[in-house]
């Protein structure tokens, strides 16, 4: 399994993990009212971006059809930085999120959509990259 | 790769994007608000994203990589195709009852859609998840 695989198989893991941590966390707010409600669009966005999705990118980027010979998983610098802005913007939105939905209209807003371009950016990358492997034998 | 999976990843892929584009407009608004409007979008959001994307992308792929018949066959095309027409018409219906707030019935319509091409993709599917048998040689 190629090293790029592992990192988005791997990252993919810790973020389920951290998704329930922080699902658990978000359902103690009737008990400890200092725990934001913006952690619930944060532990499904975990769940759903940081789990299942970014383990369905690595898989294809495992198992799709080869690109060529030379560069079997085209142009893998697409996919290291699809990574990259995948796990910056949701970690950023992780926690300039909760800050925000505290102090509205202060810089965590403005982080919030740095956040929403970088994830953005990560999804383009992704769909160029694996639709040039996207092809009939 | 077959035909039919690229087609149906590449539609996955396109609703990745799509669905991508929704959330990110709509985190910036709840950022720095700039067109309330775009909350209309949620409901697309999420159907898009769940089953144009995650849902579409699994069943293009266990087309693809799924034990095949003897001969190669990969089953009832037809019924594949049934399978992924249901499931876009059903998809397109509910997101856009959704972000338009339109008349409840065709909300189940689009589920209806979206419920068939399960069962058609569950009855194609069922008949190539099996064990493979093994031969030894000289048996049958």
């Amino acid at each position: 399994m190629p090293a790029i695989v592992r990192w988005y198989l791997r990252t993919a893991l810790v973020m389920f993990v951290l998704a329930l941590t922080v699902g658990v966390v978000q359902n103690l707010n009737g008990t400890l009212p200092f725990i934001s409600a913006a952690l619930t669009p944060v532990y499904f966005h975990l769940l759903m971006v940081g789990w299942v999705t970014q383990f369905i990118m690595g898989v294809a980027i495992w198992m799709l059809p080869k690109y060529s010979m030379q560069k079997p998983r085209a142009n893998e610098s697409l996919s290291w930085a699809a990574f990259i802005l995948l796990n910056g913007g949701l970690l950023l939105r992780a926690v300039s999120e909760p800050l925000n939905y505290g102090s509205p209209g202060m810089i965590w807003g403005w982080l919030l959509v740095f956040s929403a371009f970088l994830q953005w950016m990560a999804g383009l990358f992704f769909v160029i990259n694996s639709w040039r492997r996207v092809k009939a034998r | 790769m077959p035909r039919l999976s690229v087609w149906t990843v590449r539609f996955s892929l396109i609703y990745l994007f799509l669905g991508f584009t929704f959330g990110a407009l709509m985190l910036a608004q709840k950022g720095v608000p700039f067109a309330p409007w775009v909350w209309s979008l949620f409901p697309a959001h999420i159907d898009i994203l769940l089953f144009g994307f995650v849902i579409q992308f699994a069943m293009g792929i266990a087309f693809w990589i799924l034990p095949r018949y003897s001969g190669g066959s990969r089953g009832n095309e037809t019924s594949f195709y049934i399978t992924i027409g249901l499931l876009n018409l059903g998809i397109w219906i509910a997101a856009l009852v959704g972000s338009f707030n339109l008349a409840g019935d065709w909300l189940a319509v689009g589920n209806t859609f979206k419920g068939i091409a399960a069962l058609f993709f569950a009855v194609h599917a069922w008949g190539r998840i099996r064990h493979r048998q093994l031969t030894k040689p000289g048996e049958r």
